[in-house]
């Protein structure tokens, strides 16, 4: 199977100061890989960096002529800035997709819960279950909700917590998620995407309701395929799992929240 | 450009080329088998082994640095008895050699391993006395020549007619010392280096990067001291043949450890850039022998002329 590509960016968008928006030309990626939101493509950042770095993919398209990926991601270091100063044209060495995603069933209900620059990985989850699950966006600040006008038209319904009040709810999306499971007992499952902490505490309400709860995790990387094993995520059993090959979706209950 | 014959001969096992893949950097070899045929391959050096499965360290295990990375990975590995019911025969499928890599926190564990592994049917042992990510054992045998003579001669003892190839850390004053007392103890061949001992801060948290503060070092940014050492070494020990491993990326790197004394070369973390590494390191080997009218690329072996 074909897992490397060279791809070009057809389209670029500044979602924010520190967020870039880029839609890939992917080949026969997204038809060849695994259906499903949630996994991840593994992207070179120029060639003096040696890791390439791990990005969600926010949604994806096949297409006869060639398949689109979108991502979307924050300028955080080195390599991330790199990524920012390509333009539309330009070409970007692509492994995907990549490992496991959210196991979700296109004709469920979910509760999706983004924080920050992990909002975009949960619009693949809107898009796949046909605007029928509801976004509890959370972020900083009222810039840090991207992608705000793609939930609305693909979610029955949008919620957004900020920590310093500028946009919807003022704290974190935790207390939305109790809101919303208290009064709609009908979701599916949460599916989560985030910072650890918010991740944990989505997690342990989402217990308290005795909904499952799957949560994509983050963690350096280096290989991206599950042969270097540097992305440990330890897990309630004592093993330890790798986010690039187990992951990077695991079940709430099997992570250890206080490793 | 003529055919260069690119078949190497390691301790007795030939290779169909020179261009090896370093144990922890390429797992079990099934993730890389979805990118090419592994029996392009010199040999696959599987993931480090320990008598029981470990979880290994806590994350993060990995930290970029200036040409280089930072791995505190830990030994993290299924157990001896696990790879040769479920990788060994996955891995015998392929025209390559298979090299086990091996740790003990006894010399009578990597005694134990050895046989299992001799009776299991693996083409090298590589014996590992150079992990930097593990408290009892790894370098502690890496670092002591006696200590080191003494873990050679027991895994020797028991792996009956599998080669044993010894491993070593960069993390000593004299690399030579080690090699010698493990060339006295009945090694069949070395391989270096193991990481260099490192470290990175965030300098906005004050914390290291990794979990375990400290790491092994590997990369290109390594390559020089790799040179080096492989140099020292096989003029110490020139009867011992070397598997030469620290930072190869391209063909010209994997030449200058050859020409420094190494019998073949193993790629490593220019895998995680570049899955298809170790075969872009064949080619321009070949290319490279060519170019100087070798017949066998073998030929660069040792070939240095020092001023």
């Amino acid at each position: 199977m074909k897992v490397e590509r060279k791809c070009k960016i057809v389209s670029k968008e500044w979602l924010n100061r520190d967020a870039v928006y880029l839609v890939l030309e992917a080949g026969d990626m997204v038809r060849t890989s695994c259906a499903g939101p949630g996994r991840f493509v593994h992207i070179k950042c120029g060639d003096s960096l040696l890791l390439r770095r791990p990005i969600s993919v926010c949604s994806c398209q096949e297409d006869e002529r060639s398949d689109l990926v979108a991502i979307a991601f924050e300028v955080r270091g080195e390599g991330t800035r790199w990524l920012a100063g390509r333009e539309v044209g330009d070409t970007l060495d692509v492994m995907g997709l990549l490992g496991n995603g959210f196991s979700v069933k296109p004709e469920g209900r979910y509760l999706l819960v983004g924080g920050g620059i992990g909002i975009p990985p949960m619009r693949g989850c809107a898009q796949y279950t046909q605007g029928r699950s509801t976004a509890i966006l959370g972020g900083r600040s009222a810039d840090k909700i991207i992608l705000r006008d793609c939930f609305e038209g693909e979610c029955a319904k949008v919620c957004i917590a900020t920590d310093d009040g500028s946009l919807g709810y003022h704290g974190f999306v935790d207390a939305l998620v109790r809101q919303e499971l208290e009064q709609d007992r009908g979701y599916d499952a949460v599916l989560a995407c985030g910072p650890r902490p918010m991740l944990r505490n989505v997690a342990k309400v989402a217990e308290e309701f005795g909904v499952p709860c799957q949560v994509s995790m983050e963690e350096r990387m280096g290989c991206g395929v599950g042969a270097c094993l540097v992305c440990a995520c330890d897990m309630k059993d004592g093993t330890r799992k790798h986010v690039c090959k187990d992951g990077p979706v695991f079940d709430s209950r099997e992570v250890d929240w206080d490793a | 450009m003529p055919d260069v014959d690119l078949r190497v001969n390691l301790a007795g096992v030939t290779l169909k080329n020179p261009v090896v893949v370093a144990s922890g950097t390429f797992g079990f070899g099934r993730e890389y088998n979805q990118f090419y045929d592994l029996g392009e391959l010199g040999g696959i050096c599987a993931k480090g082994l320990t008598l029981h499965r470990r979880e290994g360290n806590p994350a993060p295990r990995i930290a970029e640095t200036p040409m280089g990375i930072l791995n505190s990975v830990g030994l993290q590995n299924p157990g001896v008895d696990a790879f040769i019911a479920e990788e060994l025969p996955f891995l015998r499928q392929f025209d390559t050699k298979v090299i086990a890599n091996i740790s003990g926190n006894t010399p009578e564990e990597y005694g134990v391993m050895c046989e299992k592994l001799d009776g299991a049917g693996v083409d090298l042992i590589e014996v590992n006395i150079s992990c930097p990510n593990v408290k009892a054992g790894g370098l502690a045998y890496g670092t002591r020549p006696e200590l080191a003579a003494e873990v050679t001669k027991v895994a020797k003892a028991h792996a009956g007619k599998t080669p044993v190839m010894v491993k070593l850390s960069p993390n000593v004053t004299d690399v030579t010392e080690i090699a010698k007392a493990v060339a006295d103890a009945g090694a069949d061949a070395l391989s270096l280096i193991n990481t260099l001992r490192g470290m990175r801060i965030d300098v906005n948290t004050g914390r290291p990067i990794l979990k375990m503060n400290t790491g092994g070092l590997s990369g290109p940014a390594v390559l020089p001291v790799a040179v080096r050492m492989v140099w020292e070494v096989h003029c110490a020990v020139p009867h011992l043949p070397i598997l030469g491993m620290g930072g190869v990326a391209r063909g010209e790197d994997a030449a200058q450890l050859m020409l420094a004394g190494a019998s073949a070369v193993a790629v490593g973390t220019a895998l995680f850039a570049d899955p298809y590494a170790p075969l872009a390191v064949r080619d321009g080997l070949a290319q490279l022998a060519a170019r100087q009218g070798l017949a066998r690329v073998a030929e660069l072996t040792g070939g240095v002329r020092p001023w």
